[in-house]
């Protein structure tokens, strides 16, 4: 009777029932066996190469010669490059529109799908733009944002509107990025906040209604301070996806106009592998892993402080 | 009393509203798929209609490398040689294999920090776990200087060094699964005299068919969409994938008037796999984005 899949599961076993019990036989030689594809990957592509990541940072090192020690001078000169900053400006500025973006019109596509329909088909649909490549989302989007045949300028010129250099302009390029990422990002956003909708309870609802609450009002007022706890967790995740744009830009504006959507990752990937400084790259690399840090620790307090209203 | 209208206002622009984004979600597509099958030479003049006047498929043709490099310049193409193709192929291998070797591989770790007793094993996975912060970047550059060093630049092994045997994600989402897996089925089968790690096979994978599938579904689209990566190590014509094809198949076009109907084309081929999988496994994939949105 060693198969036994039909049954039903239990509820989960909770975490501290599975420690380590004294004068219990261990399982290192199995362990060692399970574990060792995984720790050899490990120690080889992430282990190692953070270490060395970290050396490369204190060197001079174009890739061909051999590394020359430097010290911290690559960090005391990232604090003068005004490079650096317009990349941390342009990325944050480029958050905040892919944020607002996709935060706003995914809770509102989240909101029409849990008002009006449960139906798989059209949740599918939506996310479709999420599954396609990011160099194909690029190239697809420079296409449609042609300054001369592509067909959003065609829809600007037949409404008696000038055509726009959407991706050419400095002004227009960093929106149009965000417009971009938000296209491929706000389906997949929109069902994670519906799933965060579906938590709350119908007798809230019903509850609001009885009290003569329209639509409207209930989301604002019911919906939306009881998907805190979601809406906190998208919210970090989403930012520090965002602060990882590289595909796009890459595609579309390579960094231009004049630096104008030179985003952090882009920075970093231009000083490696274009200029060949490989010295400074890792250790903009490794500025950007702090940011991260900070941003991921004010998650980790941002999660607990929302613990949810429904408990 | 303006209720009752509002009612029968809201739904209809409710659903009015659904259906916007949806179209806005597939137009786009629709307009790339309309485009590839535009002849390359009346681009310029045919650009607006729902559909071309003269539809074709030599743009397909030229960008599997069907055609001969004149027909393909008349055409409206730049002359570069290509052969999409070897790249759907490199693709699918490179898909493929990291999935399958990956998923198995990450299964059996996950299960023996979630299962088995070995000294260091909270601290082990603490480690796994911090790596998940550590932006991608930061591992590229030394990794791609590794690689290089190994003389594994423009091969398979190069390709899926970073990715094949494990990612700290892989190894956490399994771990957290086997921990929820409930222990009486196990014991059972340790009472009939099983090894743990015959359970492991007999009885814990069988029974873990659907979140493997959901992480090898992940995984998949993660590594199909891979760019940045098989752009640096793999862009040699025998071993480029799709991405990186379409990334150079760009590059090689002319600025001032790029080959739109090729990299359409190219971009149509690259999304096929895509559509595949929302059609299989639509409801799969769905639940899985919604999962993590109720765990949250």
């Amino acid at each position: 009777m060693l198969l036994r899949q039909g049954e039903p599961a239990a509820p989960p076993v909770a975490g501290p029932a599975h420690r380590l019990k004294a004068g219990t036989r261990g399982d290192g030689r199995l362990a060692a066996a399970f574990l060792a594809p995984a720790l050899i990957g490990f120690g080889l592509f992430y282990l190692y190469p953070a270490l060395r990541g970290a050396w490369y940072s204190m060197t001079d090192w174009n890739l061909l010669s051999r590394p020359r020690f430097v010290g911290l001078d690559n960090y005391a000169r990232l604090l003068h490059d005004p490079l650096f900053w317009n990349a941390l400006k342009v990325t944050g500025g480029y958050v905040v529109l892919n944020l607002g973006i996709q935060l706003v019109a995914g809770l509102g596509l989240a909101a029409l799908l849990h008002r009006l329909t449960r139906s798989l088909v059209l949740r599918s649909l939506l996310v479709v733009p999420w599954l396609v490549p990011n160099v194909t989302t690029g190239l697809l989007w420079m296409w449609l944002l042609d300054a001369d045949l592509g067909f959003l300028n065609h829809l600007l010129t037949g409404a008696g509107l000038p055509a726009q250099g959407f991706l050419t302009s400095p002004d227009l390029a960093l929106p149009s990025v965000a417009v971009i990422t938000s296209w491929s990002g706000t389906g997949y956003t929109a069902l994670l906040l519906y799933a965060g909708m579906l938590l709350v309870p119908r007798h809230v609802y019903e509850a609001a209604a009885l009290d003569g609450s329209g639509e409207i009002r209930t989301f604002f007022r019911v919906t939306l301070p009881l998907m805190r706890p979601i809406l906190a967790f998208v919210l970090v995740v989403s930012l520090i996806d965002s602060f990882q744009l590289f595909d796009a830009v890459a595609v579309t504006t390579k960094g231009g106009p004049v630096n104008a959507t030179r985003v952090i990752y882009h920075y970093i990937y231009e000083q490696a592998f274009t200029h060949f400084k490989m010295g400074y790259a890792s250790a903009l690399a490794l500025s950007l892993v702090l940011v991260l840090g900070v941003l991921t620790f004010v998650q980790m307090r941002l999660l607990r402080a929302s613990t949810s209203d429904l408990a | 009393m303006n209720r009752p209208f509002r009612i029968r206002i809201g739904r209809p622009l409710a659903w009015a509203c659904l259906i916007l984004a949806i179209v806005i979600s597939l137009f786009p597509l629709y307009w790339m798929l309309r485009t590839a099958i535009t002849p390359g030479r009346e681009l310029a003049g045919d650009n607006a209609g729902l559909l071309p006047r003269h539809p074709t498929l030599l743009n397909f043709e030229r960008v599997l490398g069907l055609t001969t490099r004149e027909e393909a310049r008349a055409a409206g193409g730049s002359g570069a040689d290509l052969d999409f193709f070897r790249y759907l192929r490199n693709s699918i291998l490179y898909t493929g294999l990291v999935t399958a070797v990956q998923t198995l591989l990450c299964a059996m770790a996950g299960y023996a920090f979630a299962r088995l007793r070995f000294p260091g094993r909270d601290l082990l996975f603490g480690v796994f776990v911090a790596a998940l912060m550590v932006p991608p970047i930061f591992t590229l550059l030394p990794n791609f200087v590794l690689v290089k060093e190994l003389g594994w630049l423009d091969t398979v092994a190069g390709l899926v060094a970073p990715s094949l045997l494990m990612t700290p994600f892989a190894v956490f989402f399994l771990r957290q699964f086997f921990l929820g897996v409930p222990r009486d089925v196990e014991q059972a089968a340790l009472i009939d005299g099983a090894g743990k790690g015959l359970i492991f096979w007999r009885v814990v994978l069988p029974m873990s068919r659907g979140p493997l599938l959901t992480l090898a579904l992940t995984t998949a689209v993660w590594t199909w969409n891979d760019y940045l990566w098989p752009l640096l190590v793999a862009p040699g014509e025998e071993t480029r994938v799709l991405t990186a094809a379409l990334g150079i198949f760009l590059k090689q076009s002319p600025n001032t008037a790029p080959d739109w109907t090729g990299l359409m084309a190219g971009s149509v081929l690259s999304i096929i796999p895509v559509l595949l999988l929302v059609v299989f496994f639509g409801r799969r994939l769905v639940d899985s984005i919604q999962f993590s949105g109720m765990k949250g």
